[in-house]
């Protein structure tokens, strides 16, 4: 191997190193008013994004008020989780929805 | 007050069932289509009266949520009869829901600000009970057509929520 291909592959290499550490999307899909999965786990700093099927407007409300998501029908709305932890939330305009995220650090 | 009464109970007992269980008919598919559909659109008038009358933010809030939930819902309603070609058709449980809706809005016209807001309120709570019992009881078990036996379980889910939400303003009222 000639320096130069050394030198390419440990770009490569670094590239994906990169790729492996970065932040992930965890997808809550809602429809017919359940959020599935309903419990979803995710490390600070990752994103879960609720796409909403329903021709209703939702929301993913903390119960512990730590953030509140709105959620538009027919649409996709998202929150960077940053603090580790268990959060129940619902659906302001449906009570009867519920569902958890667990945060690990 | 006493005609106001008894044309409710009748309502009520038409909704839960009873009349069906004493040996009348089912209601047909077109007739729960007409049934589910007023019962809707009588929430979006309750809720049209509350946006005119009341002044509590989570009363006005909660309004505008039935408003933009059931017309969301009706307008799936009738994008389904169309499609599957069914004419709703007037029965005497959406005349006497509709008739009982009209006695209780002119009720709440005489009230004034908590007094209204609360009335409005418990209202919804019944109300949304007295619905969702007819869908789980009647309705969703006599329905023929397996769409508008989706949406109504569909819907029934909606309501059992907007319940619970009436419930939660109720107790922040008191």
């Amino acid at each position: 191997m000639t320096p130069r291909w050394i030198c390419l592959a440990a770009v490569a290499l670094s590239g994906l190193i990169s790729v492996s550490a970065q932040a992930a999307t965890i997808q809550v899909t809602i429809d017919k008013l359940v959020y599935s999965p309903t419990e979803v786990t995710a490390k600070v700093g990752d994103t879960v994004e609720w796409v909403n099927k329903d021709i209703l407007a939702h929301t993913a409300t903390a119960a512990n008020d730590d953030w509140n998501v709105a959620i538009a029908p027919k649409q996709t709305a998202r929150l960077v989780v940053k603090k580790p932890g268990t959060v129940d939330y619902f659906c302001k305009y449906h009570p009867n929805m519920k569902g958890r995220v667990v945060v690990t650090p | 007050m006493l005609i106001r009464l008894s044309a409710a109970i009748a309502a009520i007992c038409l909704l839960t069932g009873a009349a069906y269980a004493r040996g009348a008919a089912k209601p047909t598919d077109p007739q729960i289509a007409h049934i589910a559909y007023t019962a809707g659109q009588l929430d979006i008038e309750a809720a049209k009266q509350a946006l005119k009358k009341s002044k509590n933010k989570e009363v006005r809030a909660f309004a505008n949520d039935m408003v933009r939930d059931h017309t969301a819902v009706n307008k799936q309603a009738l994008a389904l009869v169309k499609k599957l070609k069914v004419t709703p058709e007037e029965n005497d449980t959406s005349r006497a829901l509709t008739k009982q809706a009209a006695a209780k809005r002119e009720e709440l016209a005489k009230l004034k600000d908590r007094e209204f807001d609360k009335a409005y309120v418990d209202n919804e709570v019944a109300y949304h009970k007295t619905v969702n019992n007819a869908l789980e009881s009647t309705l969703i078990p006599s329905a023929n057509n397996a769409e508008l036996k989706s949406l109504l379980e569909t819907g029934l889910k909606i309501f059992q929520g907007h319940e619970q939400h009436a419930e939660h303003v109720a107790s922040e009222l008191k």
